[in-house]
């Protein structure tokens, strides 16, 4: 059921490029020269261009964030419940930037397009980036568009590094952030996560060492064992019990008999891992959790986060999950001491959700009307700016 | 747990006024149960930085609806998340009664804060006295609008007690004021602040 039409949606939505032909400095000491950003916008860019907010995508996000393509789409942007007139990030007020990365598989330039140095596909030569690399790009996407400061860059788990960092790389360009169910940095139990899932796609016969395509093939099988992995992560045992619970999908035990069975719990996690193999590139896979697990936040600032937010110049909401273990409410808390310790404007929030990680997707009242909240100040702050300026 | 209800029904809340006069100028202010944000929206507009701690979802909704900074968080659990003295000022008014350690909650507040301010309700007073001196039964009123079974207010105590605890504590009391229900600080409550007293704010030190 499409409701493209509703008065909350941002409607039918058109995704742009934009080509950089300026080499892009990365953080691994390369260069990219060229490359495609692929991205979308939803609301009017005001005419002092005031009012633009960045999403920054998780893991396997991407730019369409809300709307829908067609009229026959069936399902929205990702972030459809927080993204549209009314909502959170209210369209009727920002301008709402979402792209999807480099080293994406979405469109923008990544291990699933062409090197031009050699004219074939990048795969795994595709450069190692990191949450500062795609910082930068975003910010010359914003420079194209005519963008300086942005009302607020907003971002969940993964996006939220991003979110953070580019209060640091670019504290003038940032007027609020904010960061939901993320880290400073990943634990180590995180990183092992991350490991398993990567080993079970580079163990796949098809991975071919990043270079599949060539051989007209895909790595299916351990990229769906990944999703796999990090799917369990991202939900809570409470949830699961609630939704799976041991409901047989087929088969039964009955004594003294014998039948193939399967729970509830692995039709929906195979369908998962199958649908995700297909649409998502195993080079990505790999680049976006080594770019989750090499971020550190405070590592060039003397590993003190209360140094390096010392750079920042812009109020924070930090919003975690009580049920996300992935990115518990530890990990928010620890972003918020630091944001107390260097002295910033920050306001916390843990939200109660039995959902998990991915309770920073789903419809929530609490978060929603908190969100909300924070941005209708964030634009209140833009109109008296405005009025300043005047 | 509303941490701010007893003092829901004071006309103005007298004790904000008060502590507004004893902020020094540009300071960094915690507010410990700041509920729905009106003190620190005085302060702010003072010209302060004003942080809150509160647990309740709906005053940390009309907080963020004000576009102040609040930070959802169990007092009990103490304030690691602040360095030593690094509030010029700590507030908490009519909260003491409602956490479960007030004389650790007590002791935080002075190592992160420079100064403290404390209001709270005192139990000693006339209304209470006689609730539970004649009728025998514990005090409910507007002014204690709860029953003692759905109170959040699990550690009353009064002037005399309050002040016991900081000797104990090593604190010392720089200031007190001490007013009545319609928040008047006259001669009764000068004179006999444990009899006649409603409200006792204090400003502490270590």
């Amino acid at each position: 059921m499409t409701d493209h039409n509703a008065p909350t949606s941002v409607g039918i939505v058109t995704p742009q490029v934009a080509s950089f032909n300026e080499p892009l400095q990365l953080s691994n000491g390369g260069q990219l020269d060229e490359y495609q950003l692929v991205y979308e916008t939803y609301g009017t860019l005001n005419p002092a261009k005031s009012n633009a907010v960045l999403i920054c995508h998780a893991l396997s996000g991407h730019h369409h964030a809300a709307g829908y393509h067609s009229e026959t789409d069936k399902r929205p942007g990702w972030w459809d419940h927080y993204i549209g007139p009314n909502k959170p990030i209210d369209t009727n007020k920002f301008f709402v930037v979402a792209l999807n990365n480099l080293g994406g598989c979405h469109g923008s330039t990544g291990p699933n397009t062409i090197n031009p140095a050699t004219g074939k596909l990048w795969g795994s030569d595709f450069p190692v980036l990191r949450v500062r690399d795609w910082v930068n790009s975003q910010a010359r996407l914003l420079d194209s568009l005519g963008i300086e400061k942005l009302a607020a860059v907003i971002g969940g788990s993964l996006g939220g590094m991003q979110a953070m960092r580019w209060t640091l790389e670019y504290p003038h360009r940032v007027g609020a952030c904010v960061v939901v169910a993320s880290a400073m940095k990943l634990s180590s139990q995180n990183i092992a996560f991350n490991n398993i899932a990567r080993s079970a796609i580079s163990k796949d016969p098809e991975w071919h060492n990043g270079h599949f395509y060539q051989v007209d093939s895909k790595p299916r099988t351990g990229l769906s064992l990944a999703r796999k992995i990090a799917h369990v992560t991202y939900l809570s045992d409470d949830v699961m019990g609630e939704r799976f619970g041991r409901e047989l999908k087929s088969g039964d035990f009955t004594l003294g008999t014998h039948s193939d069975y399967e729970f509830q719990v692995e039709s929906y996690l195979n369908y998962q891992g199958a649908s995700f193999a297909e649409t998502f590139d195993a080079n990505t896979y790999m680049l976006m959790t080594r770019a989750l697990d090499y971020f550190d936040l405070a590592r060039e600032y003397n590993d003190d986060p209360a140094i390096a937010f010392s750079h920042a110049e812009c109020p924070f909401l930090v919003i975690s999950f009580t049920t996300d273990w992935r990115f518990s409410p530890q990990r928010s808390r620890e972003i918020v001491e630091a944001l107390l310790a260097a002295g910033k404007k920050v306001t916390f929030a843990d939200i109660e959700s039995s959902y998990g990680h991915d309770a920073f997707l789903l419809p929530n009242d609490r978060y929603e009307a908190l969100f909300k909240g924070f941005m209708n100040n964030v634009a209140k702050q833009l109109a008296g700016g405005n009025t300043d300026a005047r | 747990m509303s941490q701010n209800s007893l003092l829901g029904v004071t006309p103005m809340r007298v004790d904000l006024d008060i502590i507004r006069r004893w902020v020094q100028p540009n300071s960094r202010v915690l507010d410990l149960g700041c509920g729905d944000g009106s003190l620190m929206e005085m302060l702010t507009s003072d010209g302060h930085t004003c942080i809150g701690l509160e647990i309740n979802p709906i005053n940390i909704q009309a907080c963020v609806e004000k576009g102040l900074s609040v930070i959802e968080q169990n007092l009990d659990l103490g304030l690691d998340n602040f360095a030593d003295k690094s509030i010029d000022m700590v507030v908490m008014t009519q909260t003491l009664q409602a956490v479960h350690y007030p004389d650790k909650v007590l002791q935080e507040l002075l190592r992160v804060g420079r100064e403290g301010v404390v209001a709270f309700p005192n139990f000693a007073n006339w209304r209470c006295r006689y609730y539970l001196g004649f009728r025998g039964r514990m005090p409910v009123s507007k002014f204690m609008p709860y029953s003692w079974y759905d109170t959040p207010n699990i550690h009353f105590c009064t002037i005399l007690d309050f002040e016991q605890l900081c000797r104990d504590l090593g604190i010392s009391i720089v200031e007190r004021v001490v007013v009545d229900e319609q928040g008047n600080s006259d001669w009764l409550t000068r004179y006999l602040p444990n009899i006649f007293g409603t409200t006792a704010i204090y400003r502490i030190k270590r």
